[in-house]
């Protein structure tokens, strides 16, 4: 006990010896782990979009152009026989009113010859079932007169791709710095195995065991580890912060109260968990290798 | 306690340093290895101080065979010596009291305790008014006092010592020898290897003659 006590109690004094040289590892070490830690944050952050917007299913079926009110009245009947569920009818001059409602988009509407948008049906199927959906959208582009039936969750459905093309991103990049850590931290020890050869010759001719010798490095690796994990949480945590009221605007524009959320507390004992144990590795690894010229 | 027989050392590339030597050195004993430059004399203490094994014949140390050990074993079997080494291997990053202390971190004692023996160790060598001071600015006799503390902080049972007044002056190795001299009072083991007759005829230890790694 009292031995590993000396060992960590060494590992700081060693940390702080060499202060700039600690700082440069630490930022090296801080900012490798933040790209993937940002990475999953936001990943975190945009799978809670999904969940709330899979909620919503509907379908928006836009008629041609040039398509008269029979072809809208025949629509709609076969809405009603089909048993589609709740349908809405959003005439073209009320889609047009609602885009000279926004702002900047007036002029741009004001100074069009014709109105060029649809008439259009926003049904609420009965039955939100992916399948029945799909079969439903189908069975609706096939009448006379629809241009374009679109399923809302299809951009659920894409979006969930692209959150798992992002998590392999996030976890290819993840074990990229790992990786980099590893080799910060090896190349810090081999760096303190060179300068502290004449204690660790001495040491071997008087006595001291391997894990002695070993112990003190390994602890060196975990502790710049855990502290390069710690400053990566920050740095993520100062970015939400920086980004928050942006997002926050942005979201409300688009009617939706979406918060960024940051790394908490669990997420950086995570960091400072995945630091330490890096750490610890490329400081074995480093050690194995340089003490092996000591016998 | 210390028991070679036919002991050998032959370093990689086929040079026998130590060849075929037998002897005993009783506990408490005071022995001398003496012999020419090259004659065998470092390596003869580094094989009785298990930093170096025999490549033939047996050494036992405690009824301990070296040869036979493990190399697991050997940090704890190294405990039991005290080693003053030809190059002293003080380190200069630190102060007097934290060279003192090494030793004692490597077997654990607690800090505390671990002060205090430093402290009677560098007292008995007369070095306990510069425990704060780098060992750099110390003189050479100073320099070998503090290497000799470091040796017997642990309180070893055999002392071990190679040539340990080979760059000082009259003065200052005859304060070195008497340091000797008063651990093997005390019932100390001492072995220190020198090619200084004066010594021999002074304190009549036993002596260990080598000439080009034979005893002659
Ligand atoms: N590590 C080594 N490798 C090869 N030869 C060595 C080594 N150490 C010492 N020797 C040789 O062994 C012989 C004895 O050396 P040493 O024990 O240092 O003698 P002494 O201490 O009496 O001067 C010398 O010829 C020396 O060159
Ligand atoms: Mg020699």
């Amino acid at each position: 006990m009292t031995q590993h006590g000396a060992a960590v109690e060494g590992a700081v004094r060693r940390l702080l010896a060499a202060p700039l040289n600690t700082l440069l590892s630490l930022l090296v070490i801080g900012i490798a782990l933040t790209l993937p830690a940002a990475g999953y944050v936001l990943l975190d952050n945009l799978r809670e979009v999904g969940k709330s917007a899979s909620g919503v299913q509907q379908i928006s079926l836009f008629m041609a152009v040039d398509a008269d009110r029979k072809a809208v009245a025949e629509i709609e009947s076969r809405l009603g026989q089909a048993g589609a569920g709740k349908w809405r009818f959003v005439p073209k001059e009320d889609a047009l009113k609602h885009l000279k409602g926004n702002e900047g988009m007036a002029e741009i509407v004001a100074s069009l010859p014709r109105n060029p948008l649809p008439d259009a049906f926003i049904v609420e199927p009965a039955d939100a079932a992916p399948e029945k959906l799909e079969a439903l959208r189908q069975t609706m582009a096939g009448w006379p007169r629809v241009a374009h039936v679109q399923l809302d969750s299809a951009w659920v459905k894409r979006f969930d791709a692209f959150l798992r093309l992002g998590k392999l991103a996030v976890t290819l990049l993840a074990a990229l710095f790992a990786a980099g850590l590893v080799a910060v931290t090896f190349n810090t020890i081999r760096l303190q195995v060179m300068a502290q050869a004449a204690e660790i010759e001495l040491a071997r001719l008087i006595g001291a065991t391997d894990a002695f010798i070993r112990r003190p490095f390994y602890y060196f690796g975990a502790l710049q580890g855990a502290l390069g994990g710690l400053l990566a949480a920050a740095l993520v945590a100062v970015a939400v912060r920086v980004l928050a009221g942006p997002v926050a605007e942005l979201a409300a524009l688009y009617g939706g109260a979406f918060i960024l959320r940051g790394p908490g507390l669990v997420d950086a004992g995570l960091l400072a968990g995945v630091g330490a144990v890096l750490g610890w590795l490329g400081a074995q690894l480093s050690v194995s290798l340089s003490l092996r010229r000591f016998g | 306690m210390i028991v070679a027989d036919h002991l050998t050392k032959r370093y990689p590339g086929g040079f026998d340093a130590v060849k075929a030597v037998s002897f005993e050195i009783g506990a408490g004993d005071m022995v001398f290895i003496t012999g020419h430059s090259g004659a065998g004399k470092t390596t003869l203490v580094k094989l009785i101080g298990a930093v170096e094994r025999p490549t033939a014949g047996s050494l036992l140390v405690n009824g301990q065979n070296l040869s036979a050990l493990r190399s697991s074993a050997l940090p704890y079997l190294r405990r039991h010596f005290g080693l003053v080494f030809q190059d002293q291997k003080i380190l200069f990053d630190r102060n007097v009291m934290d060279n003192v202390l090494l030793p004692l971190q490597i077997v654990g004692l607690p800090r505390r305790e671990a002060v205090r023996r430093a402290q009677a160790a560098l007292d008995k060598v007369g070095l306990l008014d510069r425990e704060k001071a780098n060992p750099i600015a110390l003189s050479g006799g100073e320099q070998q006092r503090l290497a000799i503390a470091r040796a017997v902080v642990n309180r070893p049972s055999v002392l071990l010592a190679d040539e340990p007044t080979g760059n000082l002056d009259a003065e200052s190795a005859a304060d070195i020898m008497a340091i000797f001299e008063s651990f093997h009072q005390v019932g100390v083991t001492v072995v220190v290897a020198t090619h200084d007759h004066h010594w021999i005829e002074r304190y009549r230890p036993q002596v260990l003659r080598l000439d080009h790694g034979r005893l002659a």
